[in-house]
C-alpha cells in the first residue's frame, strides 16, 4: 500500500487521478482505518489530506460558513458562529463516535463514507449545504449535499475527485434546524433511524419553508417532501405534526438488520421527524 | 456448633478488615506498567494467527498448507494432524482445533507462525480447505427437534432411563426437586405459566485472549497468558501437547476482565505446538472479532415456568423446564440453572428439569454465576407477576416464601445460615423502595442466588528478616483480591497493611490452585491466607518460647507480638514479628506459613435488586433511572471491591437485559462481532449503582466471608423486566428487551387498552 500526504489539493487530485487500483482519501480516518483493520478494504493508495492547510479552515462566506474537508467534529463544535447558524448540523456531527473520535472525525468524511445511517447527512441535506468538489486538472464543481451519496458506500464523485469543503449557506430570519437519531444506548452507536428538519417561519408565525430528511431508512438519506409540505402553511399544530410523522413513515423503505426492524424504523422515523420539527420550530421562534 | 462459630465471627473486632486501603496493583494499573496478556515479548518471537471456519457446519475433507508454507517468513503451519487424539480432553481438543468437522463459524481449522503479522495473514489466505457444507442449527428449540441437523452422530442423551436409541443434539438431562408439584398446583388459588427465551451474552472483557508460548525440543515449556486459572491451563495444555505437568510452567498475566470467560484454553495449545514446531517463542493475540466468534460466550436458553400460590401469598408449587444450548459441545450450564431457579424459596413441591443442548455456536464458557441468571429471569418474572396478581407487595411476597437456615433447598441440600431474608428486609427498608416515580417510570424487584465454591487452594506466607511478609497466592486477581488477601494477612499477623506484599505465583512456584471462579477467591484463598498466617504465628511463638526458655504453650500472639502468657505472663518483653524475624537465622532458620487443602464451607450469597426504569412509549427505549443492589457478603473484607462486584454484576445484567445479544443470520454466521453492534452499556447509559452490603457471616470462613463475585448478575434481568412491566404494562419474556421488541409489545397492548 502507498501512502501520500500532499500539501496542496492540486497535488492530491493529481496523485489520485493517476493511481490504479483501490484508492481512499484519508481525513480523520475514523471510517477508513476501521475498514482497513477489519479487512473490509485493502487500498493500494491512501491519500491523506490533513497536511493541506486550507482543509482545516472554517471561513465566513456570504452570511454562511465554508467548512474544510479536514475540519474535525470537535473543531466544528467549538465554533460559535456555525453553532448559532446551523445548530442541527453541528449537533448531528457531534453525535459521531466518542470524544476521542470527535477529535479526528470530519463532517466531509461522514458524507463521503456514504453510509445510509451517517448522522451529519440528514442535517446537511435539510440545511441545503453545497459541496465543493475538485477534480483532475483543478476542475471545480458544486453539488447539493443530497447528491453526493448514491448508495451504501457509493458516491457520485468521479475518479480523482476530492471534496474540498462544504458551504453551509446563510440562513433566513426566523429559521431553525434540528437533528435527532435513535440509538438503543446514549452514545457510541450508529443511528437506527435519523431525522433532520430545517424550517423558516413567516413573520406571522406560520411555516414558510421546510425540509425533512431521514437517515437509515433507505439505501440513501431521503429528502421527504410530503413531510415538509405537511407543515408548510401551518403553525405546527398537533394535526400538522401528525401528518408530518405519517408522511415521514410513509416514505421509509428500510431493511431488517441487526440494528432494527422495518416495522421499528418506519414508526420511529415518524416519531423522530415530529420531535425534530418541534425543536426546529422552537429555535426558529427564538 | 454452628451457632457457636457464628457468634465467634460476629464477636470479633477487626482492625484492618473492613477498611479501604489502596490496592497493591493500583500504581501499575494506572501508569500502564501492568503486564497484560499481550504485553510481553521474547527474543526471536514469532507471530501466530488462526484460520477459522467461515461455515457454521461443514465437514473438512482436506487441508492443503503447501502454498502457505511458501510465503516468506512463514515458519510453521499446524492443523488437526499436529494434535494426537485425547480421550480426557476430547471436546477441548476438538474446540481448539477442528477435527473432522468445523462445528461453528469461527472454529479454528489451522494456525500459522511467521516472522510478521503480515506474512501470517498472507499464509492464512493461502491455506486451501475442502469443505462439505452441512445444514446448521443455532437456536436451542430448533436444535431439539427430531429433524434438526445433528452435530455429533454419537450423542446419546445421558440422564434418561432407558437411554434413547437414536442420537440427538440433547447431551444430557437433569432433574431436581422434591414433593409433588401436581398436588401443589391443586392447592393453589392462582397459577401462572409462562415461556421465556434469553439470547447468548458475551462476558465482554476488554482484554482479548493473548499468550506467549515457548516449548523446547526436550519438552520444557513456558507459557505467559491472560487467564483466570493458570493451573488449569497448565494441566490441559500438558495433556493436549503430551508434556509432563512439571515441565510446563504457566504464568498468569494481569487480567483485563474474565468474568468466567478465561477459565479455559483457546490459543495456548496452538501457540505451544507452533513453538515446538519452529523452535521459537510464539505470541498469539485474538482480535475482537475472534473473541466474539471463537471464545466462549454464555448459553442461549428457553424455559417454561409454572408457579402456583394461595390467596394469602404462599407458593404451593414451582416447576421449571430449562433448555440451554452451550454451543457445539456438551457443557451448557443448564444444571446450575435448574438448581438455582427456585433456590430463593422454601417450597414443599418443586421440580426442575434441564436439557443440555448442542448447536452450531462457539463452545460456551462460564459467565458469572453460569446458568443462574437465565433461570432467575424466568422464575423471578413469574414471582413478580404472581405478587401483582395477588395484590401483595413483591418484597413481602418473597419474604413470605423466602428460604432460610434449615430449609431444604429446591435442589437437595439443606441450607445452613443464609442471608436472603436480610437482603429482602434491607431492600424493603431502603429509601429507594418507596421513592416517588415519574411518568412512564416503573419499579421492579428480583432476588438471586449463587452457590459459591471452595476448591483446591495453596498459599505460602514468608516472614522476611526485615519484618515484612511475602504472601504468595495462586489465584489470579480478577477483582482486587490481592488487596483483600493483604488485609487478611495483616489483620491476622497484627502488622500494618503495607508490610505485606501479595503476589500471584506461577504454577511451578506454589502448590495447586483451582481457577479464580465460583466466587471462591476471597473465601478460599482468604481462608488459606489466614490459616497460613496462623501457621507462621505458631512457629513465631515457638521461636519466642525457645528464646525465653519457656514452653510453647506458654506463648500467645497478640497485636503483632509474641507474648508470654499464663504463669509466665509479664515475665518477658513481648517480641514483635520484626524482632523474631530479625534473628530467625539464629533460632532455627526461615519462618514460613503454609496452607494446602480444599476448603469446604463456602457460604452461599443471596441478593435482592431494586430497579427503576423509564420507557419511551413511542420508541420502546428503556432507560435505567435508579438501581440499588443489596447483597450478602458475609463479611466485607475490602468494602470497595465488594461494592465493585455488586455494581459490575448489575451493569452486566442490565446489558444482558436490554441490548446484548448474539445476532445470527440465516447462514449461521454471527452478525455483530464487535462492540459497535454487540451493545454493552456505556457509562452514560447507567445511573450510579447504589449498593447495600448485608453481612450475615458465613460460619465456614474464619472471618465470615461469602464470595460476592457472581450473585450480582443473577437478579438484574428479572428486576429490569419487572420494572418495565410496571412502567409500560408489558410483560417481556424474551431477552434482550431491545427497543424494537418493547415497542411492538407496547403497540400490541395499546389497542386492547383502548378497547377496554
Amino acid at each position: 500500500m502507498r501512502y501520500e500526504a500532499p500539501s496542496t489539493i492540486d497535488q492530491a487530485v493529481e496523485i489520485l487521478s493517476q493511481a490504479d487500483g483501490i484508492t481512499r482519501v484519508l481525513a480523520g480516518g475514523t471510517d477508513v482505518i476501521v475498514q482497513m483493520r477489519s479487512g473490509m478494504v485493502e487500498p493500494d493508495l491512501v491519500v491523506d489530506i490533513k497536511r493541506i492547510d486550507a482543509m482545516h479552515e472554517i471561513t465566513p462566506e456570504d452570511g454562511g460558513f465554508r467548512v474544510g474537508a479536514a475540519v474535525s467534529g470537535a473543531q466544528l463544535g467549538e465554533h460559535d458562529g456555525v453553532k448559532a447558524l446551523w445548530p442541527g448540523v453541528v449537533e448531528a456531527t457531534e453525535l459521531i463516535g466518542s470524544t476521542q473520535v470527535q477529535g479526528r472525525a470530519t463532517m466531509v468524511g461522514n458524507l463521503c463514507n456514504a453510509s445510509p445511517a451517517a448522522d451529519s447527512v440528514p442535517a446537511l441535506v435539510t440545511a441545503g449545504a453545497i459541496v465543493s468538489i475538485v477534480g483532475p486538472g483543478g476542475a471545480r464543481r458544486e453539488i447539493p449535499a443530497y447528491e453526493v451519496t448514491t448508495g451504501p458506500g457509493k458516491t457520485s464523485l468521479e475518479k480523482g475527485e476530492i471534496v474540498e469543503s462544504i458551504l453551509l449557506p446563510a440562513r433566513p430570519a426566523r429559521s431553525g434546524d434540528a437533528y435527532l437519531r435513535f440509538i438503543p444506548r446514549t452514545e457510541m452507536d450508529i443511528a437506527v433511524v435519523g431525522a433532520g428538519v430545517a424550517l423558516t417561519l413567516h413573520p406571522d408565525g406560520t411555516c414558510a419553508e421546510a425540509k425533512v430528511a431521514l437517515g437509515a431508512v433507505a439505501e440513501v438519506v431521503l429528502l421527504v417532501e410530503p413531510a415538509a409540505s405537511a407543515i408548510v402553511g401551518t403553525r405546527l399544530e398537533d394535526e400538522a405534526l401528525d401528518a408530518l410523522a405519517a408522511a415521514a413513515s410513509a416514505a421509509c423503505r428500510p431493511i431488517d438488520d441487526k440494528r432494527g426492524t422495518i416495522e421499528f424504523r418506519t414508526k420511529v422515523a415518524g416519531v423522530l421527524a415530529r420531535r425534530a420539527a418541534v425543536i426546529a420550530h422552537d429555535r426558529a421562534r427564538g | 456448633m454452628l451457632d457457636k462459630a457464628k457468634d465467634a465471627v460476629i464477636d470479633r473486632e477487626f482492625k484492618l478488615v473492613g477498611s479501604r486501603p489502596v490496592r497493591p496493583d493500583g500504581v501499575d494499573k494506572v501508569t500502564g506498567r501492568a503486564r497484560f496478556g499481550a504485553d510481553i515479548s521474547a527474543p526471536g518471537m514469532l507471530v501466530g494467527k488462526v484460520l477459522r471456519s467461515p461455515h457454521a457446519h461443514a465437514r473438512i475433507h482436506s487441508i492443503d498448507i503447501h502454498a502457505a508454507l511458501q510465503v516468506p517468513g512463514v515458519k510453521a503451519v499446524v492443523t488437526r494432524d499436529d494434535f494426537a487424539e485425547n480421550a480426557k480432553h476430547k471436546d477441548v481438543l476438538c474446540n481448539v482445533m477442528a477435527r473432522d468437522k468445523a462445528l461453528y463459524e469461527g472454529h479454528a481449522v489451522a494456525a500459522v507462525a511467521a516472522t510478521s503479522a503480515a506474512a501470517a495473514r498472507k499464509a492464512l489466505k493461502l491455506i486451501k480447505i475442502d469443505y462439505d457444507i452441512l445444514p446448521h442449527v443455532t437456536d436451542v428449540d430448533e436444535a431439539m427437534r427430531d429433524d434438526a441437523p445433528l452435530l455429533h452422530d454419537d450423542m446419546i442423551t445421558s440422564g434418561v432411563d432407558p437411554a434413547p436409541e437414536k442420537p440427538s443434539n440433547v447431551a444430557r438431562r437433569f432433574e431436581f426437586g422434591h414433593g409433588d408439584v401436581d398436588d401443589g398446583f391443586a392447592k393453589a388459588d392462582v397459577v401462572i405459566e409462562r415461556e421465556f427465551k434469553t439470547e447468548a451474552a458475551h462476558q465482554a472483557y476488554i482484554e482479548p485472549h493473548a499468550c506467549l508460548a515457548s516449548l523446547t525440543e526436550d519438552g520444557h515449556g513456558e507459557l505467559f497468558c491472560c487467564t483466570q486459572g493458570h493451573y488449569a491451563v497448565r494441566d490441559i495444555c500438558a495433556s493436549l501437547c503430551g508434556l509432563e505437568v512439571s515441565k510446563l510452567r504457566v504464568t498468569a498475566s494481569e487480567i483485563g476482565g474474565g468474568f468466567g470467560g478465561k477459565t479455559t484454553v483457546f490459543l495456548e495449545p496452538l501457540a505451544l505446538v507452533l513453538s515446538r514446531k519452529t523452535g521459537r517463542p510464539v505470541k498469539m493475540v485474538m482480535s475482537r472479532d475472534e473473541v466474539f466468534r471463537a471464545s466462549g460466550p454464555t448459553a442461549s436458553t428457553s424455559s417454561s415456568i409454572k408457579i402456583g400460590a394461595t390467596r394469602d401469598g404462599r407458593i404451593t408449587a414451582g416447576q421449571g423446564e430449562f433448555r440451554y444450548q452451550g454451543g457445539a459441545f456438551t457443557g451448557s450450564p443448564v444444571q446450575f440453572g435448574a438448581m438455582c431457579a427456585f433456590a430463593c424459596y422454601a417450597l414443599d413441591n418443586v421440580k426442575t428439569v434441564g436439557y443440555d443442548v448442542v448447536t452450531n455456536r462457539p463452545k460456551q464458557a462460564a459467565y458469572r454465576a453460569p446458568g443462574a441468571p437465565m433461570a432467575a429471569f424466568a422464575v423471578e418474572s413469574v414471582i413478580e407477576e404472581l405478587a401483582v396478581k395477588l395484590g401483595i407487595d413483591p418484597i413481602e411476597f418473597r419474604l413470605k416464601n423466602a428460604a432460610q437456615e434449615g430449609d431444604k433447598s429446591s435442589y437437595g441440600p439443606t441450607f445452613p445460615r443464609i442471608g436472603l431474608i436480610e437482603t429482602l428486609e434491607a431492600a424493603k427498608a431502603h429509601e429507594h423502595y418507596s421513592a416517588p416515580l415519574g411518568p412512564n417510570q416503573g419499579r421492579g424487584v428480583a432476588s438471586g442466588y449463587w452457590f459459591n465454591f471452595g476448591g483446591a487452594t495453596s498459599v505460602s506466607l514468608n516472614i522476611h528478616p526485615d519484618g515484612t511478609v511475602a504472601l504468595v497466592v495462586g489465584t489470579p486477581d480478577i477483582g482486587g483480591s490481592r488487596a483483600s488477601m493483604t488485609l487478611m494477612a495483616a489483620e491476622e499477623l497484627g502488622i500494618p497493611y503495607d508490610k505485606v506484599n501479595c503476589i500471584v505465583a506461577d504454577t511451578a512456584s506454589l502448590g495447586l490452585n483451582e481457577t479464580s471462579h465460583g466466587s471462591r477467591v476471597t473465601f478460599a484463598s482468604g481462608l488459606a491466607t489466614i490459616e497460613a498466617a496462623r501457621n507462621a504465628k505458631t512457629e513465631m511463638c515457638a521461636r519466642a518460647a525457645m528464646i525465653w526458655e519457656i514452653s510453647e504453650e506458654a506463648v500467645t500472639w497478640e497485636d503483632g507480638h509474641a507474648k508470654p502468657a499464663g504463669a509466665n505472663a509479664g515475665d518477658f518483653e513481648p517480641m514483635s514479628l520484626a524482632d523474631i524475624a530479625k534473628i530467625a537465622e539464629k533460632t532455627g532458620g526461615p519462618i514460613s506459613g503454609h496452607f494446602e487443602k480444599n476448603p469446604a464451607g463456602a457460604g452461599a450469597s443471596f441478593a435482592t435488586h431494586i430497579v427503576d426504569v423509564e420507557v419511551d412509549p413511542e420508541t420502546g427505549r428503556v432507560e435505567v433511572k435508579r438501581f440499588t443492589a443489596v447483597q450478602d457478603a458475609g463479611k466485607a473484607i475490602h468494602p470497595s471491591y465488594v461494592e465493585g462486584q455488586f455494581q459490575g454484576g448489575a451493569v452486566q445484567g442490565v446489558g444482558w437485559a436490554l441490548n446484548e445479544e448474539y445476532v445470527y443470520g440465516p447462514d449461521g454466521k454471527m452478525q455483530n462481532a464487535g462492540f459497535l453492534d454487540y451493545r454493552v452499556p456505556v457509562c452514560s447509559d447507567l445511573p450510579m449503582i447504589d449498593t447495600v452490603i448485608v453481612e450475615v457471616p458465613n460460619p465456614g470462613h474464619p472471618y465470615g466471608v461469602r464470595g460476592v463475585g457472581e450473585t450480582g448478575i443473577v437478579p438484574p434481568m428479572a428486576a429490569v423486566a419487572n420494572a418495565l412491566s410496571a412502567a409500560a404494562g408489558v410483560r417481556m419474556t424474551e431477552l434482550p428487551m431491545s427497543p424494537p421488541k418493547v415497542l411492538r409489545a407496547i403497540d400490541d397492548t395499546r389497542p386492547s387498552i383502548a378497547a377496554e
